[in-house]
């Protein structure tokens, strides 16, 4: 009884339905308040500072001329940010971001901030800030980084991971390995050995929504920001740790949120607002360009991976391997690490072995990027793995199938799997219309697979009834792609009423127990877990309260069609009571009626995906248009259809993007030459064709409703279905992310010339 | 910053002329403003032109065509008329940004900004437009070839406004074309690009100018390229010699939108590409 969290074949009314979201109708008039849209009396305008060297000595900050400017309420730098952080070197390097400490570690990176009355003032302020620098040597690319004689980004970087422990700093912050059994006599049983080695460029997650907060901190020590973010408990435990103060006291918000793909799970520059309110004793709005959203927030990692497969005649893998070299930017993460134990998941293989290097460079702080690593290591894995079936003249999808992962597969990088969807989805490929598409002059088809871990996480959620009989659901996790419509779908499921009798709504920080990011396609998974079980909860209560309405027993009531009904032949004459007859008479049997849970949501069910891809290439110009392409994935169950279908096309489109045009350009100076959506190259809508689906539900055996997490693993297969897709219409392989022109019109030619 | 919005040309000339300050001329704005807007222009002046009823006007007469300052891409597209004798320079404006910036922008905007990359001026070039300068004393007809003298850099003088653009009478057998290289499919910037104009006679190229875009500081007319079309039915050989001239007079630069190898590489298959369009539209076979 109560929280069993296990799956159970369940015919739905509601869950399943497509409909309309409750967010929708503010959003598409305008109404809806995003992170720039809020107003406090007294704001004032924040700006930052911004560090136009990738690398460099702040030898002095003189800020005098400025704070003496009129208008001017605070100016701040990293004095204002003292270390509270305890010896914790990671919540050191989140401050250390938000505001450089002697160094300027990239173009872009903060150094010192201003509040004014208005913005004119504020950038007048900025001017009259003098920073003393000295230039110091700067590296960018991931490779040149990890060489001996290659500037040391951070001087506190002591590679872990090997043995022994090195004596002197490097970029390299950790060196992880994962696999089974021996990949040496593996490929030494191989009849063909592929190795091959792959760029990717850095791209960022185009958000279309800038960072933006509004704080306002009181003179009483306590606080409140309103803030656009994945996670806002996080947000306010960091900010809280970061500026010592009691996190009850600091109340955080979150805002309608433009997007965040994950670049919204990190804290940029929120405390340096909380810090300028705090001075200014004024709330103060800070809200980033998209030049500063470009230099100073959220791109993924670029990365350089060698790769190496070894198959027998028949098509079975006897080893792989991979050494994957991915970029942090200037603070030390695990984004290589997650690469190595991303790169083979979807097989099942005797003998693997993976190496993932995180290295530092001079480009801004690496964040979470929707799977974040899974593209890139996929990209490589899936490029090699179609070269292996030309070479063994195999067909790539049967030679995917021989090797497919399935339950029982111990994975690539440790546990063991149930039952996972890598197979279905190849068989769908198999039989999809898509793959007998007739194809003309200069057009190519390619596929590729990808897997994602998913999350599930700390979680907290309430449901009242209201005394119509109406639900408030309240969740605390953050509404990135539809939840609130999902999550209103489940309660209703549970109650046995229509959607429409929900309304969800995401809580304030001060409203609600802690509830982890919406990050790793855990919304709908954890926050669906627990309104389940807080839908299930409230059910108890009004199954009490109809019990007492009654005058019988609970033990004799049940809960059926959205009401209470009296069980056993001594209560035959009884009529059911609906929820809304219980929720009017409530009042009078013991007050509101609420249910509540809260879970840490364990295993979120791992997600698969096969992607097709058709494409038209140019040979004259090296232009590539992506002409149809299928996205095929499990989703466990399906909540809410529409919004599964839409994460899995927008996932393809960022991935198409990247495949193509997205890219970090740096110049030789070592700062970033294309800040803005011009010459940083997102995909515009006639540059995408249709994005088909196929929705396949293999239920996750932890989740009650079988849901296992979609949002991100659309992100993974396009780059090298892409790859795939170009080497079979012109026959040049690409083995660098993006696909632009200029690189495709160059492999052309070589080929041409030799 | 002062706004002034004059009913004439010379008067807008004499704001010009008189401010001690950054002055500059505000058409469509789909440059200053977004300039203003991200600080690298600070004004003391703006003068509106659109308020000048010569700015708006697209006239026609006995030597050709006359389209005023102000007017918009989309209402250049919008004319039947210019549409059937220059497409190529009609479609090389609105090839700009969106239908929004369509809305506002303007041909002559989009020549002063000097951008070496800017849509409609190879077609123009191509075309033998010429500018109608009115300056606070004198009025004089520049080829537009002359105006632009390097990236964001012209040959107006200070108290110099373009009033209108004139576009030659056209005969029956010509056609023109503008084609351009960008990564996406619109809301971009051409990396290369190339417009062509030509005449034909009993199904030869009788007169050609071919210019591009892009490759080198300003838009660069390429008579070795004419050349290489005219007295020919635009032939392959013809056709890869235009190509090879075109290429030959490319002196682009490596940035974040191309390379100097891909742009002369493009150049010439763009150029190839209009050429057809052109030698299509002028009736040839």
């Amino acid at each position: 009884m109560g929280n069993d969290t296990s799956y159970t074949d369940q015919k739905f009314e509601q869950v399943g339905r497509r409909v309309r979201r409750p967010d929708g109708v503010d959003k598409v008039t305008g109404r809806a308040k995003y992170g720039a849209d809020a107003y406090a009396p007294g704001q004032l305008v924040g700006l930052i500072l911004r560090s136009p060297h990738a690398h460099a000595r702040i030898k002095k900050i003189d800020i005098s001329k400025a704070e003496k400017l009129p208008g001017v309420k605070a100016v701040v730098t990293c004095e204002d940010l003292p270390d509270l952080t305890g010896g914790n070197r990671g919540m050191m390097d989140i401050l250390e971001n938000c505001m450089a400490r002697g160094r300027a570690l990239y173009d872009g990176h903060a150094v010192a901030a201003v509040a004014a009355v208005d913005k004119t003032i504020a950038k007048q302020a900025l001017k009259l800030i003098k920073v003393t620098y000295e230039k110091l040597p700067h590296v960018t690319d991931v490779d040149e980084a990890m060489e001996a004689d290659a500037p040391v980004v951070q001087d506190f970087v002591f590679t872990s991971g090997v043995e022994p422990k090195p004596t002197k700093p490097s970029n390299v912050s950790g060196i992880s390995q994962f696999g089974h059994g021996d990949v040496d006599a593996g490929f030494a049983e191989a009849d063909v050995i592929v190795e091959k080695s792959y760029k990717t460029e850095q791209t960022h997650q185009g958000y279309i929504e800038p960072h933006a907060c509004l704080a306002n901190m009181s003179s009483d020590g306590s606080g409140e920001l309103w803030v656009t973010t994945q996670g806002h408990f996080v947000f306010r435990n960091v900010c809280s740790t970061l500026l010592g103060i009691d996190i009850a006291k600091l109340k955080v918000t979150a805002s309608e949120i433009g997007g965040g793909f994950g670049g919204k799970t990190h804290v940029w520059m929120e405390p340096v607002a909380l810090v300028l309110s705090r001075k200014a004793n004024r709330p103060v709005k800070l809200v980033m360009t998209r030049d500063e959203v470009f230099k100073a927030s959220g791109p993924t990692c670029s990365t350089s991976i060698d790769v190496k497969i070894g198959a027998k005649k028949d098509g079975t893998i006897t080893a792989a391997s991979a050494s994957l070299r991915y970029q942090n930017g200037a603070f030390p993460a695990n984004w290589g690490m997650i690469g190595a134990m991303t790169a083979y998941a979807c097989y099942d293989l005797k003998n693997v072995k993976t190496v993932g290097y995180d290295v530092l460079v001079n480009r801004p702080k690496v964040a979470a990027y929707r799977a974040p690593s899974a593209p890139m290591a996929a990209f490589g894995v899936e490029s090699t793995m179609d070269l292996m079936a030309g070479k063994l003249g195999m067909d790539p999808v049967e030679f995917r199938i021989k090797n497919a992962a399935k339950e029982g597969t111990r994975a690539s990088y440790g546990p063991v799997y149930g039952p996972i969807g890598i197979g279905p989805t190849l068989e769908a490929v198999k039989k999809h219309p898509h793959m007998r598409a007739k194809l003309k002059k200069n057009q190519g088809r390619g596929m590729a697979c990808g897997f994602w871990f998913n999350f599930g996480g700390q979680t907290c959620t309430d449901l009242n009834i209201g005394i119509d009989g109406t639900v408030s659901l309240t969740v605390g996790t953050i509404d990135v792609g539809g939840s609130r419509a999902s999550l209103s779908l489940i309660a209703a499921e549970e109650l046995g009423i229509d959607y429409e009798q929900v309304k969800a709504s995401v809580a304030d920080t001060a409203s609600l127990g802690h509830n982890d990011m919406t990050e790793g396609s855990r919304g709908t998974f954890s926050s669906g877990m627990a309104t389940i079980f807080a839908a299930r909860n409230a059910v108890e209560v009004m199954k009490g309260r109809a019990a007492k309405m009654w005058d019988i027993p609970v033990e004799d009531v049940v809960w059926e069609n959205g009401g209470a009904k009296a069980t056993g032949k001594a209560h035959s004459n009884l009529p059911p009571l609906t929820l809304k007859e219980i929720a009017a008479k409530s009042p009078q049997t013991g007050g509101p009626i609420a249910g509540h849970n809260e879970t840490v949501a364990d295993n979120a069910g791992v997600s698969f995906a096969s992607h097709i891809c058709d494409v038209e290439v140019d040979p004259e110009t090296g232009s590539t248009r992506v002409i149809r392409y299928t996205v095929i994935q499990d989703a466990g169950k399906a909540i809410h259809p529409d919004y599964v279908e839409g994460q899995f096309q927008g996932g393809a489109a960022q991935g198409i993007g990247w495949a193509l045009n997205e890219e970090y350009i740096y110049g030789k100076d070592g700062t970033l030459q294309n800040p803005g959506f011009l010459d940083y190259r997102i995909p515009v809508c006639s540059d995408l064709p249709f994005i088909d689906t196929e929705i396949l539900e293999i239920p996750n055996p932890n989740h009650p409703y079988g849901v296992r997490g979609v949002g991100e693993t659309s992100i993974v297969p396009p780059l090298a279905a892409i790859g795939n897709a170009v080497s079979n219409a012109v026959g040049v392989r690409l083995n660098h992310i993006p696909m632009s022109p200029p690189r495709i019109l160059k492999a052309l030619d070589e080929q041409a010339g030799g | 910053m002062r706004y002034e919005a004059p009913k004439t040309t010379k008067e807008a000339a004499t704001f010009l002329k008189k401010e001690k300050g950054a002055a500059f001329i505000l058409a469509g704005g789909t440059d200053l403003l977004v300039k203003m807007k991200l600080g690298l222009s600070e004004p003391d002046l703006v003068v509106d032109i659109k308020k000048i009823p010569a700015m708006n006007a697209i006239s026609h007469s006995a030597t050709g065509s006359k389209i005023g300052g102000a007017v918009s891409g989309a209402e250049l597209g919008e004319h039947k008329g210019l549409c059937k004798t220059w497409p190529g320079v009609v479609e090389a404006t609105n090839l700009i940004g969106s239908d929004q910036i369509q809305s506002r922008a303007t041909m002559v905007g989009n020549l002063c900004n000097a951008s070496p990359a800017a849509d409609s001026v190879p077609a123009m070039i191509a075309a033998g437009a010429k500018a109608i300068v009115v300056g606070s004393t004198k009025r004089r007809t520049v080829p537009i070839e002359k105006i632009v003298t390097g990236p964001g850099q012209t040959s107006l003088a200070d108290d110099e406004v373009i009033e209108a653009i004139t576009l030659p009478k056209r005969g029956k057998k010509a056609g023109d074309a503008y084609l351009r290289f960008i990564p996406r499919t619109e809301m971009d910037i051409a990396v290369v690009s190339a417009g062509v104009n030509l005449t034909l006679e009993r199904g030869v190229v009788k007169t050609a100018r071919i210019c591009l875009g892009a490759v080198a500081p300003t838009a660069i007319l390429v008579p070795a390229a004419a050349k290489a079309i005219i007295g020919t039915k635009l032939d392959d050989e013809a056709l890869e010699k235009l190509a090879a001239a075109c290429s030959a007079a490319c002196n682009p630069i490596d940035d974040k939108r191309g390379t100097i190898e891909y742009r002369v590489r493009v150049a010439g298959v763009l150029a190839k590409r209009a050429a057809k369009i052109a030698f299509q539209r002028a009736g040839g076979v």
